[in-house]
């Protein structure tokens, strides 16, 4: 297919810039693992202080954390729409997009893709290995394939919210400093939702679904039983949020009226 | 000094013209402070208090700590190596007044701005909703203030180190994000820097970061007590002289050589 094959050709035309600047990919990675290290850290130290977190061990938290890991890097390597509107609607830059014939979104997924952030997928199994080896939980023979299709679901969780935010840029285009904070957001997911009251509980799993890239399908993994329905429901939710959101886009690109310069 | 005034100014009006859109940034800032609040009552778990700090004080700490980073917080970083990128920084250099104390002036309205509009009523908001503690005693605020003040200064020289490291790596968004989370980490805005191991807090006593956070998150708890504040405070006041050394150094020599990649 014609849009497969435009893929290739960014990805090799990436390679070559990045290429250009090696030290900054270099940094750039070790940032990346300095991030996931803080994670940790802030896991480690928070367990220095008490032994269970509302039944979770550390462990199985840490476990929580390395799956998480690997759809968020995912979505971090092909979906960088954080600064969409300042970078696509206040300069102008949706304009040149819209006069080529490949489906816009695409487009923009293509130009902003980041793949040196796909080195969190191995972090990510190799906490995962770590702490599951840890609390020797066993793997059968059709594990990888729920793995697969849960993480494929965690990451459309994440492009699904940050495509539809995104796409406030196409109603108005003036800053909303959102973006950042919804990063930070998106980390409560990784912790057991039932610490949280009503209202933040809800809002994880239904509004910003973030607790489908952390706790919900990770339960799957360890065993618990009691949030198997919410861990199988976690790729129907991608798809519903990831097709929302692409609806959201498509209708907001009609609205669009160019900066001009 | 009238035309730092004047660059304040003229970065809040700019600031000013975008308000309405931080009243949806309050909402976000109070869920994420709401979801710590509960994070946190699940961590102390029925515990009066662990190194100290009580869960109400644990609360007020994490509360205060972000709207105190509307403050101190700015971008500076990035718009400097943007201006190097587009060659920008050219111009900027040729006219009338210091690059870096532009920059500065400029973080500071930012910083006035949010202050003002998202800081003040997101605490009021939060204080509402979240069982926190504010203290009723003037000198506290007034350490408080003065402290942020420092931190403002720590944070943005540190800022201004990474902005001015693009003239050296060109592309330097690396080493801005690595930035951002050893300050988040190291400036005890996630986790007070009382709670992490001993050995872990002796490294963190030599270096600048705590200046950034921990240090007025503390002392508006009153988590410090007595002479603690003051040698706190004097710890943010060397520090903000000290890194002044730095960043001139690097910035005499970023201008010896620049390359103006395009503009």
């Amino acid at each position: 297919m014609e849009y497969i094959s435009i893929f290739f050709q960014y990805v090799g035309q990436y390679l070559k810039t990045r290429l250009t600047y090696r030290a900054d990919m270099i940094v750039e990675i070790f940032s990346d693992l300095l991030f996931q290290a803080v994670n940790l850290v802030f896991i480690l130290v928070v367990f220095g202080h008490t032994n269970l977190l509302a039944g979770w061990s550390k462990d199985e938290m840490i476990f929580i954390y390395g799956f998480f890991l690997v759809p968020f890097s995912i979505f971090a390597s092909f979906f960088n729409i954080w600064d969409f509107t300042d970078r696509y609607i206040v300069k102008g830059e949706m304009d040149r997009i819209l006069t080529r014939p490949v489906h816009s979104l695409f487009q923009i997924v293509l130009e902003r893709m980041e793949l040196e952030s796909l080195f969190g997928v191995v972090t990510g199994l190799v906490v995962m290995f770590y702490a599951g080896d840890k609390l020797g939980l066993e793997i059968s023979w059709y594990d990888p394939f729920i793995f697969i299709l849960l993480v494929i679901g965690g990451a459309l969780v994440y492009a699904g919210i940050f495509i539809a935010l995104a796409t406030i840029g196409f109603w108005s285009d003036s800053r909303t400093d959102i973006m950042p904070m919804m990063y930070n957001i998106g980390n409560y997911g990784r912790y057991p939702v039932d610490i949280y009251n009503k209202v933040i509980k809800y809002v994880l799993t239904w509004i910003l679904p973030f607790a489908f890239v952390g706790v919900y399908p990770s339960s799957y993994f360890l065993e618990r039983e009691e949030w198997y329905t919410y861990a199988f429901l976690t790729p129907v939710v991608g798809i519903v949020f990831f097709l929302i959101a692409v609806t959201l886009w498509n209708v907001g690109v009609t609205k669009y009226r160019g900066a001009g310069n | 000094m009238g035309k730092y005034i004047e660059m304040i100014r003229i970065r809040f009006l700019m600031m000013l013209a975008y308000r309405t859109n931080y009243y949806s940034g309050i909402l976000i800032y109070s869920i994420n402070i709401g979801a710590y609040y509960f994070l946190w009552s699940a961590i102390y778990g029925g515990k009066e208090n662990i190194q100290g700090l009580s869960i109400t004080q644990m609360t007020t700490y994490i509360a205060v700590a972000w709207m105190a980073r509307a403050f101190y917080f700015n971008n500076i970083d990035r718009e400097i190596a943007m201006e190097i990128k587009e060659g920008k920084v050219a111009v900027e250099m040729v006219r009338p007044y210091p690059y870096l104390n532009m920059k500065m002036m400029q973080g500071l309205g930012e910083g006035i701005f949010r202050l003002l509009f998202f800081s003040v009523p997101g605490m009021i908001i939060v204080a509402l909703v979240f069982p926190i503690e504010l203290s009723t005693n003037a000198s506290t605020w007034l350490l408080f203030f003065l402290s942020i003040t420092f931190s403002f200064i720590i944070n943005t020289q540190i800022n201004l180190l990474a902005g001015i490291a693009t003239f050296f790596l060109f592309n330097n968004d690396g080493l801005i994000r690595a930035k951002r989370v050893v300050i988040d980490l190291f400036s005890g805005l996630i986790l007070p820097l009382s709670f992490y191991p001993m050995w872990a807090q002796n490294v963190m006593s030599y270096l600048p970061f705590q200046g950034i956070s921990y240090i007025p998150s503390m002392i508006f708890t009153e988590g410090f007590k007595g002479s603690q504040i003051y040698e706190a405070l004097l710890n943010q006041a060397i520090w903000s002289l000290l890194l002044i050394i730095p960043v001139y150094g690097l910035w005499i020599l970023a201008k010896r050589q620049l390359v103006v990649q395009g503009g």
